[in-house]
C-alpha cells in the first residue's frame, strides 16, 4: 500500500499542476513539496519495517496474455534505491523553493519534477520488464521536459533533443533485449526469467546478445560510452535537476535495473567482461575529460560520467565472482554513497552559481570560502567524499569495495586507482579555483551565502556523505560491508590512499594561486572529438542516408508510377474539369456511375 | 425491420448532407450532427457486450435478390473501435472547418459529411457489396476536396495522382474481391458467409488473390511501395479532409486484410508472408529516412503516418491475438494522434506564411496552447508511455515474439524484422523532436501577430487528447472488446 502511495501521489500532484495551477505557481510549488513529503516518509517506513504486497494490476490484455504492473514489496535493494530517491528528491523539492523563486515557469517546474517523482519510483518498484519500460521511457519525458526548462534558449533546446536522442538508441537496445529474452523464456517477470534460466539454460550465444542488448538501456540512460555525450548537454537545465535527475538518480536507473537483472550477467560470463570493459573505459576516459573543463557543472557532469564507470565496471565483474550473494554489491553500495554526495556537490554548485548571477565558469569565481562558508565547507565534505578520503567519508569505502572485485583483473584494477587518481586532481582544482584566490569578478566579490531554504539541504546531504557506510545503514539497506579480511586487503587500501595523495598533491602544486589554465591540454577540454565525431556520423549516416532515401523515393517509386498515370490524367482531363466547377449533380452523377459499373461487373462474374 | 443505434450512426452523415444539399444552414447543421453521433458512437461503444465475440447490433435490408445484396449492418469489437474512432475523428474535422473558406461553404462541408459518413458506412456494414461502396462514397469527395479547396499550386496535379493511384488500387481490389467471391462459391455478398466458405479454396488459388487483395488493400493504406500518393495528397488536402483521410479513411485497408483477407484465405497468406515482412520494413525504416528529409512540415506528417502503418502490418504478421489487438489499438491510437497533429498543422498554416521547418522558430512563445498540444501529438506519434500508440507499439513488438524462438531454436524472420522495425521508434523521435525544436523552441521571434488556436477550435482537440491518453492509461478499454 505504502509503495502505491508512494508512486501515486507525484503522479496526481503532476496532473493537478498540469489541468488547475499552472497560473498559481505558488500552490504549485507547495503541493509538490508536499508529495515529495508524502513519497520520503513512506520510503522511511517502508525501509525501516516493511510493507504489505499488493495485488498486480492488469495494465492490457490479449486473450490469455496480459501485461501487469506489480510493485516489489519485500526487496532490500528496491527500497534502498526508493530512500535514496525519496530522500534526495524532496531535499531538491526545497532547495528549488530558492533556487527557482522568481522563475516564469515555476508551475511547470514543479510538474516536471513531480512527473520525475513518479517515473522514478515506477522503475525502482517495477517487478517486469514491461512496466520498466513503460517507467524508462517516462523517465526519458521528464528529463526531457527538464532539461529544456528554458526551451527559449537555443543551447536548452537542443541539449533536450540530444538527450531524449541518444537515450533512445539506448532504448532501441534494451526493447531488443526484452524481446530476446521474451522469447527465450516466455515471460517478462524478472523473477520468473531468473527461474527460466536457471532450470533451463538457454544456448550461450542468445543469452550474451540478449543481456548485452539490456546493457545498452543501461548504456544510454547511465551514460556510458559511446552514449555519454548527452549528460554533459543535459547540464543546461536547472541547476537542482542536475542534482536529482543527471546525478543522483535517473542516470544510476541504468546500473540500478543491470543489478536487478544480475543473474543475467552471472549467466552470460562474456557479457560481464564487455560490460566492465565499457564501464572502466568509461571511467577513466570521464575522468580524463574532467581535468580540463571549466564549467562547474561540467566538471561534475564528467565527474558523474566516471562514477557511473566505476559503477558499470562493478557490474560486469560480477560474472567473475559467481555464484555469492555479494553479486551487485559493490555497484549498488556505490550508487548509494555517489547519490549523496554527487546531489551535494551539484546543489553547493548551484548555490554559488546563484550567488554569482549564474555565473558558471570556475575562473571568473576564486575567494568564495570566505564569502560562503557554509557552501564552502558542505562542498568540501562533498568532495572529500568523491575524492574517497579515507576512513571518514561514504564514498572511501564504496570505492574499495570496487577496487577488492577489479583485484583480479590487473587492467581494471589499475584503471580503478588511475581514475581515482585523476579524481582528487580534478576536485582539487575544481575547489583551489572556485574557493581560494582573490575574486575574480565583482559577482564573485559580492556573492554571499544563500538562504536558509538553499544551505539546510547542504547541511543534510553532508550528513550521509560522510557516515553513508555505517552498520545501521549497511544492515537496513541490505548491503554486505567490505571484506577486510582479504589478504590483499592492505595492498588496494596502499594503492587507493596513494593514488589520493598523488591526485590532490598534484592538483594543488598546478593551480595553487593560478589565475588562469595552466595547461590548456585541447584534447581533454574538446572531449576527444566525439561530439564532433558524431556530428559527422549523423550527417553521413542518418542525413545522407535519408538524403538517398528521398531521391530514390521521388525517382524510382514516384516517378515509375506515375509516368504511366500522368499521360492517363491529360486525357481524362477535359471530364475533371466538369468536376472541377464543383457541383453536386456532376459528382453525385459520377459516384452513381462508378456503382453501376461495380454492379455491372458484379453480375457478370456472379453465375 | 428495426432500426438500431448502428442505422442512426451510419445515416445520420449522410442524412445530414442531403439535407444540406438541398438548403438547410451547412456548418450549423453539420455540427451538431457530427456532435450528435460522436454521443450516439460513444453509447453504441458502451453499450456492447464485451463478453460476446460475434456481431451485435446486426440489422439486415434486402436490396437485390440475387445475387443477394443486403443494407446488412453489424459491429465486432474490430468494428465498433473503428467506428468510434470515426465519429471521433470526424467530429473534429468538422470543428476544424476553416471560419472562411474560399468557395462554396456547402460542397465543403457536405464533403467532410460523405467522407465521413462512407468510412463509417465501411466498417459498420457487414455485406461486401456495401463495404465496398461505402469506401468509394468517401473517396470520391476525398479527390474532389483536394483538386478545389487544397492548397499550393499543383493541387490539381497531385489531385489527379491520388484519383488514378487510389482508382487503380480500388479497382485491383475490387478484381480480387469479385475473384474471391467468384470462388468461395456461395451466392452471397454477406461476408461471414463468404469468411466460413473462404477455407474451400484451393491453395493456389488462394496465393493469387490474396496478392490482388494485398495490392488493394495496401494501396490504401499506402504500404510500400504503393505509398507515394500519401503524403503530397495529405499536405495538399484542406485541413479536415487530411484528418478523415489519414486518420479514419486509411485504416479501410486494414480493416479489410484483417476483416477478410487474414480469416479466408490463411494458404494465399502464407504464401506472401516474406513479401510483406520486407515491405512493411520498406514502410518503418525506408519511409522512416524519407521523413527524416523533408523539410515542411505537413509532407513531414504525411510521411509520418505511411511510415506508423508498417507497425500495424508488423502486428498484423504475427498471427496470434497479441498481435491482433495490438493492431487494432495501434489503428484507433494512430487515428486520434494523426488527427490531431494535422489539425495542429492546419491552425499553423493559417498563421504562419510557411511551413518550411527551417524557416520557422520560437512558436511557443505566442501560441503556447498550439505548442503545448502539438507537444502532446508528437509524444503520442512516436509512442511515450500515457498515449494509446505506446500500447499498441509494445503488444504488436511482443506478439512477434510471444510463441517463443524458432523451431531450430534461432529467431525467425519474423522476429529479425521486428527487431529491425523497433529501430523505427529512433527514426521517428529523430524527425519529430528536431521538427518540434525547430518550429516551437528556441530564440528565433515567431511571426508578428501570432495568434493562438481560438478558443472554440480548442475543444475537439482537447477530445482527441482525452482519447488518446484514456486509452494509452487504460488500454483495455479497447483491447476488452476484442475476442
Amino acid at each position: 500500500m505504502l509503495g502505491v502511495i508512494t508512486l501515486l501521489s507525484p503522479l496526481i500532484t503532476a496532473a493537478i499542476i498540469a489541468l488547475g495551477l499552472r497560473r498559481v505557481p505558488e500552490a504549485a510549488s507547495k503541493l509538490s513539496v508536499l508529495s515529495a513529503i508524502v513519497g520520503f516518509v513512506c520510503s522511511l517506513i517502508m525501509l525501516i519495517w516493511s510493507c504489505n504486497p499488493v495485488e498486480p494490476l492488469v495494465w492490457a490484455t490479449a486473450g490469455d496474455f496480459s501485461l501487469k504492473i506489480g510493485l516489489l514489496s519485500d526487496d532490500k535493494l528496491a527500497q534502498g534505491m526508493l530512500f535514496i530517491v525519496t530522500f534526495v528528491g524532496l531535499l531538491v523539492h526545497v532547495f528549488s523553493l530558492g533556487y527557482m523563486k522568481d522563475d516564469p515557469g515555476k508551475a511547470r517546474y514543479y510538474m516536471g519534477l513531480s512527473l520525475f517523482m513518479f517515473s522514478m519510483t515506477g522503475i525502482v518498484l517495477a517487478d517486469n520488464f514491461a512496466m520498466m519500460f513503460i517507467f524508462w521511457e517516462l523517465v526519458g519525458v521528464s528529463s526531457y521536459l527538464l532539461i529544456g526548462h528554458w526551451f527559449m534558449k537555443d543551447s536548452a533546446a537542443d541539449a533536450a533533443n540530444k538527450a531524449f536522442m541518444v537515450n533512445r538508441i539506448g532504448d532501441f537496445g534494451f526493447m531488443a533485449g526484452i524481446l530476446l529474452l521474451f522469447a527465450i523464456t516466455g515471460s517478462l517477470g524478472f523473477e520468473e526469467i531468473r527461474t527460466a534460466i536457471e532450470n533451463s539454460p538457454p544456448a550461450q550465444g542468445l543469452l550474451i546478445v540478449a543481456t548485452l542488448c539490456i546493457f545498452c538501456g543501461a548504456v544510454g540512460k547511465s551514460a556510458q560510452f559511446p552514449l555519454h555525450v548527452w549528460l554533459p548537454d543535459a547540464m543546461e537545465g536547472p541547476t537542482p535537476v542536475s542534482a536529482l535527475i543527471h546525478a543522483a538518480t535517473m542516470v544510476a536507473a541504468g546500473v540500478y535495473m543491470m543489478v536487478r537483472v544480475i543473474f543475467l550477467v552471472e549467466a552470460a560470463p562474456m557479457a560481464g567482461e564487455i560490460i566492465a570493459y565499457i564501464g572502466g573505459g568509461t571511467a577513466l576516459l570521464a575522468a580524463l575529460m574532467a581535468t580540463q573543463q571549466d564549467d562547474i557543472k561540467k566538471v561534475l557532469a564528467y565527474s558523474t560520467l566516471s562514477q557511473l564507470g566505476y559503477m558499470v565496471m562493478a557490474v560486469g565483474l560480477v560474472a567473475k565472482h559467481p555464484g555469492g550473494d555479494y553479486a551487485g554489491h559493490a555497484a549498488f553500495f556505490h550508487l548509494y554513497t555517489h547519490a549523496f554526495f554527487k546531489a551535494l556537490l551539484f546543489l553547493g554548485s548551484g548555490a554559488i552559481i546563484y550567488a554569482c548571477h549564474h555565473e558558471q565558469n570556475i575562473w571568473k569565481m576564486g575567494g568564495l570560502f570566505r564569502r560562503m562558508p557554509k557552501v564552502a565547507i558542505t562542498f568540501a565534505i562533498g568532495t572529500a567524499a568523491l575524492m574517497g578520503f579515507p576512513f571518514v567519508t561514504s564514498g572511501f569505502w564504496s570505492k574499495e569495495i570496487i577496487l577488492a572485485e577489479a583485484y583480479g583483473t590487473p587492467v581494471l584494477f589499475w584503471i580503478g586507482v588511475g581514475t581515482a587518481s585523476l579524481t582528487a586532481f580534478y576536485m582539487t582544482r575544481l575547489f583551489l579555483i572556485v574557493f581560494f584566490g582573490e575574486p575574480r569578478t565583482d559577482h564573485a566579490a559580492h556573492a554571499k551565502d544563500p538562504g536558509a531554504v538553499m544551505t539546510r539541504p547542504l547541511m543534510i546531504l553532508a550528513v550521509p556523505s560522510l557516515i553513508a557506510a555505517s552498520g545501521l545503514v549497511y544492515k537496513w539497506f541490505g548491503i554486505h560491508p567490505p571484506h577486510h579480511a582479504d589478504g590483499h586487503a592492505t595492498f588496494i587500501l596502499g594503492a587507493s590512499i596513494g593514488a589520493l595523495i598523488f591526485g590532490v598533491s598534484l592538483g594543488f602544486f598546478l593551480y595553487k594561486g593560478k589565475k588562469k589554465e595552466p595547461i590548456g591540454f585541447a584534447l581533454f577540454r574538446d572531449k576527444f572529438y566525439i561530439d564532433e565525431i558524431y556530428i559527422g556520423m549523423v550527417r553521413v549516416c542518418q542525413d545522407g542516408v535519408a538524403y538517398v532515401a528521398k531521391a530514390l523515393d521521388q525517382i524510382v517509386v514516384d516517378s515509375l508510377a506515375v509516368l504511366g498515370s500522368a499521360r492517363l490524367a491529360r486525357g481524362v482531363g477535359n471530364l475533371f474539369r466538369f468536376t472541377q466547377v464543383g457541383n453536386l449533380q456532376g459528382y453525385a452523377f459520377l459516384f452513381g456511375g462508378g456503382v453501376l459499373v461495380a454492379i455491372i461487373l458484379l453480375f457478370s462474374f456472379a453465375r | 425491420m428495426e432500426i438500431s443505434l448502428l442505422h442512426l450512426i451510419v445515416l445520420l452523415p449522410l442524412v445530414t448532407a442531403v439535407m444540406i444539399m438541398v438548403g438547410a444552414p451547412a456548418r450549423q447543421l453539420a455540427q451538431g450532427s457530427s456532435v450528435l453521433n460522436a454521443v450516439f458512437g460513444v453509447l453504441l461503444f458502451s453499450l456492447f457486450d464485451r463478453d460476446d465475440a460475434g456481431f451485435q447490433f446486426v440489422a439486415s435490408l434486402n436490396v437485390l435478390e440475387s445475387p443477394g445484396i443486403n443494407f446488412a449492418l453489424g459491429v465486432d469489437g474490430l468494428g465498433v473501435v473503428l467506428v468510434l474512432l470515426s465519429v471521433i475523428v470526424m467530429l473534429c474535422a468538422v470543428w476544424q472547418v476553416p471560419k472562411r473558406i474560399e468557395g462554396s461553404e456547402k460542397l465543403y462541408i457536405v464533403s467532410i459529411l460523405l467522407i465521413g459518413g462512407g468510412a463509417i458506412g465501411a466498417f459498420a456494414t457487414t455485406d461486401l457489396f456495401f463495404f465496398y461502396a461505402f469506401h468509394e462514397l468517401a473517396l470520391i469527395p476525398t479527390f474532389l476536396m483536394i483538386g478545389i479547396f487544397g492548397h499550393g499550386p499543383d493541387r490539381t496535379s497531385i489531385a489527379w495522382k491520388i484519383t488514378i493511384y487510389l482508382g487503380v488500387g480500388s479497382l485491383v481490389l475490387l478484381a480480387g474481391l469479385l475473384w474471391l467471391y467468384q470462388a468461395s462459391g456461395v451466392e452471397s455478398f454477406d461476408m461471414l458467409t463468404l469468411i466460413e466458405a473462404g477455407k474451400n479454396i484451393d491453395a493456389e488459388a488462394q496465393k493469387w488473390i490474396f496478392l490482388l487483395l494485398i495490392i488493394g488493400f495496401g494501396t490504401l493504406v499506402s504500404l510500400f511501395p504503393f505509398h507515394s500518393w500519401a503524403a503530397p495528397a495529405y499536405a495538399a488536402a484542406p485541413t479536415p479532409v487530411s484528418m478523415l483521410h489519414a486518420g479514419v479513411l486509411k485504416k479501410f485497408g486494414l480493416y479489410g486484410l484483417l476483416r477478410l483477407a487474414v480469416p479466408m484465405l490463411p494458404e494465399g497468406f502464407a504464401a506472401w508472408e516474406n513479401l510483406i515482412l520486407v515491405l512493411l520494413l520498406g514502410n518503418v525504416i525506408f519511409i522512416g529516412f524519407v521523413t527524416i528529409s523533408q523539410r515542411y512540415l505537413d509532407r513531414l506528417l504525411g510521411y509520418s503516418s505511411v511510415m506508423h502503418m508498417g507497425y500495424a502490418f508488423l502486428g498484423m504478421m504475427a498471427l496470434n491475438e497479441v498481435g491482433y489487438n495490438g493492431v487494432v489499438l495501434m489503428l484507433f491510437a494512430h487515428g486520434l494522434s494523426v488527427a490531431l497533429l494535422f489539425a495542429l498543422c492546419g491552425q499553423l498554416r493559417e498563421r504562419v506564411p510557411t511551413l518550411e521547418i527551417r524557416e520557422l522558430g520560437g512558436v511557443a512563445k505566442a501560441a503556447p496552447f498550439l505548442a503545448v498540444f502539438f507537444g502532446l501529438g508528437a509524444f503520442a506519434s512516436i509512442g511515450l508511455p500515457g498515449f494509446a500508440n505506446f500500447a499498441s507499439e509494445v503488444m504488436i513488438f511482443l506478439a512477434a515474439f510471444k510463441d517463443g524462438l524458432g523451431e531450430d531454436g534461432g529467431i525467425t524472420p519474423l522476429q529479425i524484422t521486428c527487431i529491425i522495425a523497433v529501430w523505427g521508434v529512433v527514426i521517428s523521435a529523430v524527425y519529430m523532436l528536431r521538427a518540434y525544436r525547430n518550429i516551437f523552441q528556441g530564440e528565433r521571434e515567431p511571426q508578428e501577430g501570432l495568434l493562438d488556436v481560438a478558443m472554440d477550435q480548442r475543444w475537439p482537440l482537447v477530445l482527441l487528447v482525452a482519447g488518446l491518453v484514456a486509452a494509452g492509461i487504460f488500454p483495455n478499454l479497447i483491447l476488452n472488446l476484442l475476442p
